[in-house]
């Protein structure tokens, strides 16, 4: 029972991070393909 | 309809919850108000509704669409202040759910006004609504965090905080390329993309309103036992909202935050301009387009740094270290454009900058060191009144202390030296007042039987508590 629980604390752990880390990612791999000019 | 699960006694954590689900749901909004930094983005689009190609004579100027973003920012300020104390007592969920209307609502309203062609709506919209968003959904996960991760809070809140400033990386390219697809030969697509934006920000929000919890009265992470010896800097007692007013703690933080947010944004908004005209040939707008965005980086980096970093060597000696260091920094950059570094003068900026977004991480948990956590939230809304006054004194120092050395027959690449000095001799007054802060005297303290202790003690009775 408590295995359970904490396998689906996990999931909604890794939904939860991912639901705001993926937009976050994408958005610093633009803003860092942008800075990549000022080296160029 | 009820709207009781906004209720904060419905969002107390059942036994098993992870407190690390509620850096996300702090994240979802903080990711979405900050927006508001990449705002600039509508600005040029915006001046050409009409005219398209080039902007027609009844086309909104550029000087009164800068009013949209101060708008907003001073119903920043002024909302989180006034509504500081509802927010705390109403609950994280409340405040979030709130945030996600105004926020929403603010886009509805601008997109009426942009497809009307009535910037009064705009104003209204973005504006007030949204600022009013702004205010509200930056202090509502704030006390949250803390009481939440009370062995790590400057790392907790640092992490939210950075949202705000990661929240601009993904609102740029989303607009830009949403303005893309709306757009055609007759029709620029401003009204849709703040549709599809108010949609999309209000899905996210609420779901970080959904998933954000409060503990339960008694919790405490496992295995953290509160440090028994009373440290000098850090309390365990409460300060009621409007008494920390009444402390020369309070001001003297607020001195420290201005200080540091005033050297911080006037170099930020004119780090394009300063960077082309102190490197005249080297440095071009592509490359200063590029330098903004790696500021940016270390701006939202800076915030998660300094502030895990305050939670080992403590909020006073981390600010001591901004004041210190960025004397140096600033002190330095008319040297590093004597000598023509770019090198060096980019390293200087992006420390700077990171100190900057480190000054706004850390200053949550300094108000809790010094406050308590009861009402640190509605502490920190009114303590972004800085914010707001930083806003003005910052760009203003920049701007008009260059257009007087060039109109004085200084050069271009020189214009900047003065300024530079003034914002180190702003960082000694700042490293001043944060030497002379000491901890609050118990007379300011809550009392055992005060109106938060009768509030709790009610909150705790109707739930079943979390993690025992």
């Amino acid at each position: 029972m408590q295995q359970a629980q904490e396998t689906s604390m996990g999931l909604k752990l890794t939904l939860a991070w991912a639901f705001v880390g993926i937009p976050l990612a994408w958005g610093v791999i633009q803003t860092l393909i942008n800075a990549m000019k000022l080296f160029q | 309809m009820s709207l009781s699960f906004l209720d904060r006694s419905h969002t107390i954590a059942k036994p098993g919850f992870s407190r690390w689900m509620v850096p996300p749901a702090a994240l979802c909004v903080h990711l979405c108000i900050g927006q508001a930094y990449a705002f600039s983005v509508f600005n040029l689009p915006m001046t050409r509704l009409i005219g398209i190609s080039q902007p027609a004579p009844d086309d909104w100027k550029l000087t009164e669409l800068g009013w949209i973003f101060s708008i907003a920012i001073f119903f920043l300020g002024a909302s989180s202040a006034v509504f500081g104390r509802w927010v705390e007592e109403g609950g994280p969920r409340k405040a979030m759910f709130t945030a996600a209307l105004c926020w929403a609502g603010g886009f509805f309203v601008s997109a009426i006004g942009v497809y009307l062609h009535n910037l009064w709506l705009v104003y209204l919209g973005y504006g007030v609504l949204g600022g009013i968003a702004l205010g509200i959904g930056y202090i509502s996960p704030v006390s949250t965090l803390i009481k939440w991760f009370p062995d790590r809070p400057g790392m907790a809140t640092g992490m939210a905080i950075m949202g705000f400033g990661g929240g601009a990386f993904i609102a740029s390219p989303l607009s830009v390329w949403l303005m893309a697809k709306f757009s055609s030969a007759t029709h620029i697509g401003v009204a849709e993309t703040f549709i599809v934006l108010g949609i999309v920000y209000f899905a996210f929000m609420i779901v970080g309103s959904i998933i954000v919890r409060v503990p339960a009265p008694d919790w405490k992470p496992e295995g953290y036992t509160p440090p028994t010896v009373a440290q000098k800097l850090i309390t365990k007692n409460d300060v009621y909202v409007y008494d920390a007013l009444k402390t020369p703690q309070f001001w003297l933080i607020w001195w420290v935050l201005c200080l540091n947010v005033t050297a911080g944004i006037g170099v930020l908004g004119q780090a394009s301009a300063m960077s082309q005209e102190m490197f005249p040939g080297q440095i071009t707008p592509v490359a200063a387009a590029g330098f903004v965005g790696l500021m940016s980086l270390f701006n939202m980096g800076g915030r998660f740094f300094w502030a895990s970093t305050s939670d080992y060597i403590g909020r006073r000696n981390t600010y001591f270290v901004f004041m210190v260091l960025g004397f140096f920094l600033y002190c330095a950059v008319p040297y590093t454009g004597s000598v023509g570094s770019v090198s060096l003068f980019v390293i200087c900026f992006l420390v700077i900058i990171s100190m900057y977004g480190g000054g706004f991480a850390t200053v949550p948990a300094y108000l809790k060191d010094m406050f308590g956590t009861r009402y640190v939230g509605a502490i920190h809304g009114l303590l972004l009144t800085a914010w707001s006054a930083a806003g003005i004194f910052g760009p203003v120092l920049v701007n008009y202390i260059r257009e007087y050395n060039v109109t004085h027959g200084v050069p271009k690449a020189q214009a900047y030296n003065t300024t530079m000095y003034i914002m180190a001799a702003l960082l000694v007054i700042g490293f001043v007042c944060n030497f002379m802060i000491k901890a609050v005297h118990h007379r300011f303290h809550m009392k055992p039987d005060h109106e938060a202790q009768r509030a709790q003690t009610a909150v705790g009775a109707v739930s079943e508590p979390a993690g025992a």
